[in-house]
């Protein structure tokens, strides 16, 4: 039976009542009396030296307030890069100055040169147009292996080349892995390249910089999935700005996938000119703008081997991956291709031995950063695409050489420095078969060849790792930043709950599904419990959400500063009930005596807290709220089993989904409804990623897909209904909740089952094709075919 | 500067705008309604999809000027007159047709015109019909579900949880 509430329930959301009636408040809904507009001039090459700006013309033009330039940000902090990656030398990664304001030179299509505050958009925008800009184009660097070659030109002149770091992992491991490779029965390897996406959360991103003349504070509205990061960075590296002098608020955010993490310029930007001109300041993003300054995600291009012995055991897997970084590095970036993707590198098996390489380089290009997933698609695609081809080049099962090599025994600990605590990979194999009707597939493709279509079907397997942590871990790999998180269970005097959370929702249904664990865990209906995010003047110090780790972290602060709260609320129960607080139980909202028919409710106790006329003051103070920081022992480690069925059309090249089956082991879970919703999404990002986007750069670095008539984003005709099922469930060992995290496994196990399933229809063809880099497209599946 | 003078949501409205004043940022920006959405600039995402006319129309492609005299029915004007949730709204809560909600005003906008067009619409008609509205959040499963849901349709043996 599905439970009508608390944890397990598919609770409807609450949210949804204000977003689907217009009601809901995003950044852009935000204006403040007295505003002004800023339009951000961009540079519409890719590298050049900047010799000349004249604003004059301009200046004088109807509605301007005032232009900024590079030169008014001289002695302001750059924007900061929040973790910092060792080379396999033991070097620190080459990091450069990233102005607000392009400074010298312009270093991708959409660098900020100029600001132009007018006191409205339209008037910002004609007097950009009459900005009289001097450029002295220089040579771009855009592929990457040409970045890194000798005599390249430099993205940044004072840097030694364009390579940010070299990194080895682990490095100690790099001649037993070269002589595993030398003893192997089998070796397969595989070039690819992992394409370059642009998120495109549906609301672009937005910042209101507030400034009060009266008690210089200063407010920021910005479309953020951690508004305390956002306030650190800006606040104490580029702006000056003390904490308590900062708020920066997050309202409702259309949307985040990882690219909302990041503390952009327009944020430093907005906030830095309230001051400047005396007014608030308000930047909105055009999508024009979006893909030439959200921070892009993969961009990796790999060369990865796997070795097997005569019984086709994996013995060692070796990689040599170039990441782009683009122009600048941004938030995380330089974590992403090394601390989420090498460690992920040992998939769901028990490969011995591991030696990964990553160079990454700088380029004349946008920023790249996470994207849903963040390095671990990229080490589920150049796994599961290379385990896929082992088994087609040896003639066995793909299926049952990934189930002859599965992790079986938990915990484990793989050569890539990480542990998985729990998991049960034959499990959710079994599941997948069941749900994705694998004894069916020889059937549909019958049916298939009637219709003239060729049919394929991929299979794979994926695991990553969540809530990243423990922060004194973390710190000595590089971050920057504590990774917990934060929560206060403020207890209202009549017995309602406010919970402040320093995760953020951007779509992920925290204000249900929150409230559904606290509810659970006193007793009360879950309308008694409101959850409060998004805001630095309400919030304890938080982390907010990304790398899906709001319920395995946030959830598990809010867990522990609700205990801290029940064990108090026994406290006052005992003196009420005139017994030991030993003896004092819990249960649906009613505190009693253990073994007798005394009890006192919830309500009554919290009144009490609050109206405390008969209450131990002597004991304890009156009141019930606590915070809880919780900082976990370990990440947390999803795994699953997806498959896909693709026809391809042989005339043409195109690729249709038929179906997809995705079976997850998330552990624990709070809320069914919504962890489908998000598996649905994710897999509706990996679909894209496989057959449609790809963010593309000329030999110029002019970008070409710069809109959505030029990206192709998944439309609703793209995809099919899934199959998804999250019955497979191995608790978590280390948080209180048991749970794993659901936010990015869609993403991340749904590239190779496409790809797998379109070589799959192929050599079924007879077709000689054992790889195509995504995106799938039909020109690129054609030419296979017909290569 | 032009006068332009509609009725919104039931309402009768006025306003001054440029020549070039959409019809998306007179509604955003002159009469504060905020749910119409706006998700890009080449008219692709249909974030701000509202019924001119009793025509579902991309607010982003229309100038306020061409919408003066006309019948104007945004988000904020689907709810049931006691204000709870229309059929479909309610569906969109059912079926966890939403995430971050941005996409939402304009799916919501597209799904009522649609119903009007075909009130019992299959699978394939729904998803050819929201082409113009992109989601990033649901990948469409619950969004297509809810709305054959809204079209009294039975939606019990589509995959779900």
């Amino acid at each position: 039976m599905p439970k009508d509430g608390g944890i397990g329930a598919s609770s409807k959301r609450r949210e949804d009542v204000r977003f689907l009636t217009g009601r809901g408040r995003y950044t852009d809904d935000i204006n403040i009396n007295n505003q002004t507009y800023v339009h951000f001039l961009r540079s519409d090459v890719a590298h050049a030296k900047i010799n000349g700006i004249d604003t004059s013309a301009a200046a004088a033009m109807p509605g301007v307030v005032r232009i900024f330039t590079g030169a008014d940000f001289e002695g302001i902090g750059s924007i900061p890069c929040g973790w910092q990656v060792t080379d396999r030398h033991g070097e620190p990664m080459q990091e450069p100055a990233h102005p607000v304001l392009a400074q010298g030179k312009v270093r991708h299509v959409g660098d900020p040169i100029c600001a132009v505050v007018a006191e409205s958009l339209e008037q910002a925008r004609d007097a950009a147009e009459a900005i009289e800009l001097d450029l002295e184009e220089l040579p771009a660097v855009v592929d990457m292996k040409a970045a890194v070659a000798d005599g390249a030109t430099k993205v940044h002149d004072d840097l030694t080349s364009n390579l940010c770091y070299d990194w080895g992992f682990v490095e100690e491991n790099r001649e037993a892995v070269d002589k595993a490779f030398e003893d192997a029965a089998h070796v397969t390897s595989l070039e690819l390249v992992n394409n370059r996406l642009v998120a495109n959360p549906m609301e672009p991103r937005v910042a209101v910089g507030d400034w009060n003349a009266g008690t210089d504070d200063y407010t920021l509205y910005t479309t953020s999935q951690n508004p305390h990061v956002i306030r650190l960075l800006m606040g104490a590296f580029v702006l000056g700005i003390p904490e308590h002098k900062l708020r920066v608020v997050a309202p409702d955010v259309g949307g985040g996938f990882g690219t909302k993490i990041f503390h952009y310029a327009e944020e430093a930007f907005c906030t830095f000119a309230a001051k400047q001109v005396g007014r608030p300041v308000k930047w909105t993003s055009s999508r024009s703008e979006a893909f030439m300054s959200d921070a892009h995600g993969r961009d990796h291009v790999t060369k990865i081997e796997l070795a097997l012995d005569a019984e086709n055991n994996f013995t060692a897997l070796r990689t040599e991956t170039y990441a782009n970084m683009g122009a600048y590095l941004s938030t995380f970036a330089p974590s992403i291709p090394t601390w989420l993707h090498g460690t992920l590198m040992a998939g769901n098996y028990k490969t011995p031995l591991i030696y990964v390489n990553v160079k990454a380089v700088f380029t004349n290009t946008v920023p790249v950063d996470a994207y849903r997933g963040a390095g671990r698609p990229e080490a589920t695609f150049q796994l599961e695409r290379v385990v896929d081809k082992a088994a087609r080049e040896l003639g066995v099962d793909p299926i049952e050489l990934r189930r002859q090599n599965f992790i079986t025994e938990f915990p484990y600990a793989t050569p890539v420095a990480v542990e998985y605590d729990t998991g049960d990979y034959n499990a959710t194999m079994d599941k997948l078969a069941e749900i994705g009707d694998l004894s069916g597939f020889e059937a549909r493709l019958e049916d298939s060849k009637k219709r003239g279509k060729l049919r394929g079907l991929g299979v794979n397997c994926y695991i990553e790792a969540c809530g990243i942590a423990p922060s004194n871990l973390v710190g000595q790999l590089g971050a920057r930043a504590g990774l917990y998180e934060s929560a206060t269970v403020r207890v209202n005097a009549t017995g309602s709950i406010s919970v402040m959370t320093g995760s953020h929702s951007h779509g992920q249904g925290h204000e249900t599904a929150f409230p559904q664990v606290i509810a659970e865990m006193i007793g009360i209906d879950e309308s008694q419990v409101e959850i409060v995010h998004g805001d630095t003047a309400t919030s304890p110090m938080g982390m907010g959400t990304y790398g899906s780790r709001s319920l395995a972290v946030g959830g598990s602060a809010m867990v522990r500063a609700a205990e801290k709260v029940i064990n108090k609320a026994k406290k006052i129960a005992s003196h009420l009930l005139e017994a030991s607080e030993a003896d004092i139980e819990l249960k649906d909202g009613q505190f009693t005596v253990a073994g007798t028919d005394k009890s006192v409710a919830w309500g009554d106790v919290t009144l009490a807290a609050y109206v405390p006329h008969n209450y131990p003051l002597e004991e304890i103070e009156p009141g019930l709220e606590e915070t809880a920081f919780y900082d976990p022992n370990n990440f947390t480690y999803p795994s699953g089993a997806y498959c896909c069925e693709v026809e391809v059309d042989p005339e043409t090249g195109k690729v249709t989904i038929e179906s997809f089956a995705a079976a997850d082991d998330f552990g624990n879970i709070v809320n069914p409804m919504i962890v489908s919703g998000q598996v649905h999404g994710g897999l509706a990002q990996g679909i894209g990623q496989a057959l449609l986007e790809n963010c593309s750069y000329d030999e110029n670095g002019q970008i070409l897909s710069a809109s959505y008539m030029d990206y192709a984003m998944p439309r609703a005709d793209d995809v099919p209904f899934y199959e998804v099922d999250h019955s497979c469930q191995t608790p978590c060992t280390h948080n209180p909740l048991g749970v794993k995290g659901c936010g990015e496994a869609g993403a991340i196990g749904s590239p190779p089952a496409v790809v797998n399933a379109v070589v799959d229809a192929l050599q079924r063809a007879g077709k000689d094709v054992t790889h195509i880099d995504m995106p799938l497209t039909p020109g690129k599946v054609w030419a296979a075919m017909n290569g | 500067m032009t006068q332009v003078s509609m009725t919104v949501n039931g309402k009768a409205v006025s306003g001054e705008v440029e020549g070039r004043t959409l019809l998306s940022g007179f509604l955003r920006d002159s009469l504060n309604l905020t749910g119409t959405h706006v998700g890009c600039d080449t008219s692709q995402c249909g974030a701000c999809v509202v019924h001119v006319d009793g025509v579902a129309v991309k607010a982003c492609t229309m100038l306020a000027g061409e919408a003066d005299g006309a019948e104007v029915t945004t988000i904020e004007g689907m709810a049931n007159p006691d204000g709870s949730l229309s059929t479909i709204q309610q569906a969109f809560q059912d079926h966890h047709g939403l995430q971050c909600g941005f996409c939402t005003p304009g799916m919501v906008m597209s799904a009522a015109a649609l119903l009007q067009e075909n009130p019992k619409p299959s699978e394939t008609e729904i998803r050819e019909y929201l082409e113009g509205n992109i989601c990033r959040c649901t990948g469409y499963h619950n969004i297509v579900k809810a709305i054959m849901a809204a079209a009294g349709q039975d939606v019990s043996k589509i995959a779900a949880e």
